[in-house]
């Protein structure tokens, strides 16, 4: 009992993370029909930004971390979408996809040539000990990531609920003709989302790097696993890839105590397999109408 | 339900969220006749056209070809169901030649996809694809590639591979748009002789006035998601609520 | 241009049978791979540029290819039974596959080939009782027709230059019956394809399905040509190198693979000089193509070809214009 409550909590703790990736995501896909390859690899580099910062320039953590929170908004949201995204969309969605595929190499073999093959230690955030919780022992970092990930989820949905830019970007999500033409900039509301997910990969990336080590290869199985979530969950709903980014994180943790060593990478793949043949638009979805 | 119906909409509603597109429209279709869907800007008609068609589901309401339900159908089953269309957009294989394009629109309702396997390249259709070409005279392009010709040739083409099935009813949408007068003039005739001689079946959504009331036998007119009037074209020019909906928009 | 076109495959099949003469065993093990990897990649290029569906399980299919014929030759099966059995087994594990996928729009084959290709390969490295883990089989014997030994590198080549020969011969016959037809309209414009009664889940279907079984062939050449098979061999990197031969050599044309694949295996030779540098090249070439030239060196070629051309005037387009 006491092992089963320490796997759902950090299990829990390390969905809520994969559930920012997957739900950065979902919004890339609602807002611009962009299926991001490198998502994984999006989540991998703001870590390295913060090590930079810190070794290359002498800041403070908390000035790195702000630094590259600057620089992943710039870098993963604003660039990707001025240079990658914009000039390929009219080709359709193939060169895109495979566009983003070679970008996650790009970025991935980058970090291991230009910073390091090795995995980096990351500067903890939150105290490190381990608390007695009736028998089962709690990290309190894995809490605080928790609370951290959930905060900027709950808030991102605040937003896009209850601001006047949220509702003309879910307007945008839904309909970007029928939200043309009730007078929201379409552009602004698209550019809005690619920064959403560049912050969203930033707040992953700083939270998953102190439990793992940053490392180059991270992004290979952050992706899929972000992908995963966003399926299993439902496709076309936040709610869907949150639920779908805790489902993940709680079976792995559990396929790492119970599945044997070689096949537990192959659980998620298995689920998403899974779901997709039983219930394809993932277990909060609607399916959508087919489009014209 | 007439004997003759071929097509039949009954009391489809489509509501996106609080905006109701489609509400309540009923309405059916005889063997033979060229009607005609008007209204001005956002009456819903489109959504009306890709309900029908399949391309969207309906709140409520269904649509029946021949006595037969269609709901769920997909595109290639309405195919073989005797539904053909055409689109607003110019739809075409750009790179494919006319004649590879005619073929391309006859090929799925012959034989199996075995027999498309191992039979013939051109699936025997040859023969009734040059036909066709004949028909809207388009002799002089048969081997050019179909992106390269004209956007009113274009359109020739687009109906063309739309009759090349032999369908029973077929859904024009828009066919007028973006064409000059000439080539209007000489659309409708074609229309209206293949109308005469196979007894096919046409709805033709429209904005251009002057083409749906010369070449449709029936007309009904959508605003705000409902049927506000129907009948011959002369009843409808003459209609008062149908001229207040298009001049009050 | 029927003519230009017949002297140009007249000469490929000559340079084909000339090209491995006088040269020396690795030279002869290039064209090999050259002419596997084309088989792998056409196949692809009927999922890609046909039916416009991204597989990433390229590698996957030659991988069960591989270690379907490397067990079945090694138990003293006929290679031509092994071959057999490659090709099917892929074509129902596509269909298998494919199918669920499919019935989803998006792009969602991309990602579950993507987690197929990471299974295959921890089923391949696990299950060391069937296909000895990590340090793979070893040993696989080359077939034998009769007094024909393919054993040495010359003939195993004209071996190889035969079973491309039909495998393409095989594809351009059925891209020229309606279903090649019926996968051409899938490119250039699937809704209208289907609104004129193609089933176009189905044939998309269909095109991966063969597309794999063709990956499938390749991997049954690959295993007596390497003779030594690890799971290494067929990870995800060997699907992106597939994909990069699709993409830069052409999608959609018949040729495009072949160029490409010629290319990419000799990519490596070329970029010797830049060590750990090769991915990074690889991922920028990938995203200089996307961007500047979506339809590879063929279109490229194509286009460059069609702007020096001066162009005929059409007497029927001004008769459209009128129109």
């Amino acid at each position: 009992m006491a092992e089963l409550l320490q796997i759902l909590v950090s299990g829990l703790s390390a969905g809520a993370i994969y559930a920012l990736a997957a739900v950065g995501f979902t919004l890339l896909w609602q807002a611009s029909q962009t299926i991001n390859f490198a998502q994984g690899e999006f989540v991998m580099l703001p870590a390295f930004f913060v090590l930079a910062g810190m070794t290359i320039f002498g800041l403070p953590l908390w000035a790195a971390i702000l630094t590259a929170l600057v620089l992943s908004l710039v870098v993963l949201g604003a660039m990707f979408k001025k240079l990658i995204v914009e000039p390929m969309l009219p080709h359709g969605t193939l060169p895109l996809v495979i566009a983003t595929i070679a970008l996650g190499i790009l970025m991935k073999e980058s970090v291991k040539e230009f910073y390091s093959a090795q995995g980096q230690p990351f500067p903890p955030l939150f105290p490190q000990h381990v608390i007695n919780f009736f028998g089962a022992s709690i990290s309190i970092q894995d809490i605080c990531n928790l609370v951290v990930a959930f905060a900027a989820i709950i808030s991102l949905q605040l937003f896009l609920g209850r601001t006047r830019t949220g509702r003309a970007m879910q307007a945008t999500a839904q309909d970007p003709r029928v939200a043309e033409i009730l007078g929201v900039d379409v552009k602004k509301m698209v550019m809005y989302t690619f920064l959403i997910n560049g912050a969203l990969a930033a707040i992953a990336s700083i939270l998953i790097s102190p439990v793992y080590l940053a490392k180059f290869s991270n992004g290979e199985t952050l992706g899929m696993i972000a992908f995963i979530a966003a399926i299993v969950g439902g496709f076309n709903q936040i709610k869907g890839a949150l639920l779908g980014g805790l489902l993940i994180g709680v079976i792995d943790n559990l396929a790492a105590v119970y599945v044997s060593a070689e096949y537990r990478t192959a659980i998620p793949l298995i689920l998403l397999i899974v779901i997709i043949m039983v219930r394809p638009q993932g277990i909060l979805g609607t399916p959508e109408g087919r489009t014209v | 339900m007439h004997s003759d119906t071929v097509l039949s909409v009954q009391d489809i509603n489509k509501h996106f969220g609080p905006i109701r597109a489609v509400n309540g429209v009923s309405f059916e279709v005889q063997k033979g006749e060229i009607l005609g869907l008007i209204g001005p800007n956002g009456s819903g008609k489109s959504t009306l056209f890709n309900c029908i068609l399949g391309q969207l589901t309906p709140t409520s309401g269904g649509v029946q070809i021949n006595g037969k339900s269609v709901a769920g159908a997909q595109a290639h089953e309405l195919s073989k169901l005797g539904i053909g269309r055409t689109f607003q957009q110019l739809s075409v294989f750009p790179e494919m030649t006319v004649i590879e394009n005619i073929i391309m629109a006859g090929q799925e309702h012959k034989g199996t996809m075995l027999t498309r396997l191992f039979g013939k390249s051109d699936a025997g259709l040859t023969g009734e694809a040059e036909e066709m070409i004949r028909f809207f005279r388009l002799e002089h392009l048969r081997d050019e590639k179909a992106g390269s010709l004209s956007y009113g040739q274009q359109k020739l083409l687009d109906a063309a591979m739309a009759f090349m099935a032999g369908p029973e009813i077929v859904l024009l949408d828009e066919p007028a748009g973006g064409v000059n007068l000439t080539m209007l003039q000489y659309l409708k005739e074609r229309l209206i002789t293949y109308n005469r001689e196979h007894g096919t079946t046409f709805v033709v959504i429209e904005h251009n006035m002057e083409f749906v009331m010369s070449l449709c036998t029936r007309i009904i007119v959508l605003a705000e998601g409902q049927i506000i009037a129907e009948g011959s074209p002369d009843e409808i020019r003459s209609n008062q609520q149908v001229i207040d909906a298009y001049l009050g928009g | 241009m029927t003519a230009l076109r017949l002297l140009f495959l007249v000469a490929f099949g000559l340079a084909l049978f000339i090209a491995p003469l006088g040269q020396g065993n690795y030279i002869i093990y290039v064209l090999c791979s050259w002419l596997i990897f084309s088989i792998s990649a056409m196949g692809l290029n009927l999922t890609l540029g046909y039916a416009g569906q991204i597989s990433l399980a390229q590698a996957a299919f030659m991988g069960i290819g591989a270690y379907i014929t490397a067990l079945l030759t090694m138990a003293g099966v006929h290679w031509i039974v092994a071959v057999f059995c490659s090709i099917g087994a892929s074509f129902v594990i596509g269909l298998v596959l494919g199918y669920p996928a499919l019935r989803v729009q998006h792009h969602f084959l991309a990602f579950v080939t993507l987690a197929f290709t990471t299974l295959v390969f921890l089923v391949l490295r696990n299950e060391d009782w069937l296909t000895g883990g990590s340090l793979g089989l070893v040993g696989i014997p080359r077939p034998v027709f009769g007094p024909f030994d393919t054993m040495k590198q010359l003939p195993f080549y004209y071996f190889t230059v035969v079973c491309f020969l039909i495998t393409a011969g095989v594809m351009a016959w059925m891209l020229h019956s309606p279903w090649g037809r019926a996968f051409k309209a899938l490119r250039e414009n699937p809704i209208r394809a289907n609104s004129l009664g193609l089933n176009t889940t189905r044939m998309t279907l269909l095109a991966f399905a063969i597309g794999s079984a063709m990956g499938g062939l390749a991997g049954a050449l690959q295993a007596p040509l390497v003779q030594f098979i690890e799971p290494g061999s067929f990870t995800l990197i060997l699907s992106l190198k597939i994909l990069l031969m699709v993409i830069v050599g052409g999608s959609g044309y018949f040729f495009g693979p072949i160029l490409g694949a010629g290319l990419v295996v000799l990519l490596p030779e070329m970029l010797r000089f830049t060590d750990g540098y090769y991915l990074i090249i690889y991922a920028l070439l990938v995203l200089v193509v996307m961007i500047f030239s979506p339809h590879g060196l063929i279109g490229l070629g194509q286009k460059l070809l069609s702007s020096f051309k001066p162009r005929e005037e059409r007497g029927d387009l001004k008769q459209g214009a009128q129109l």
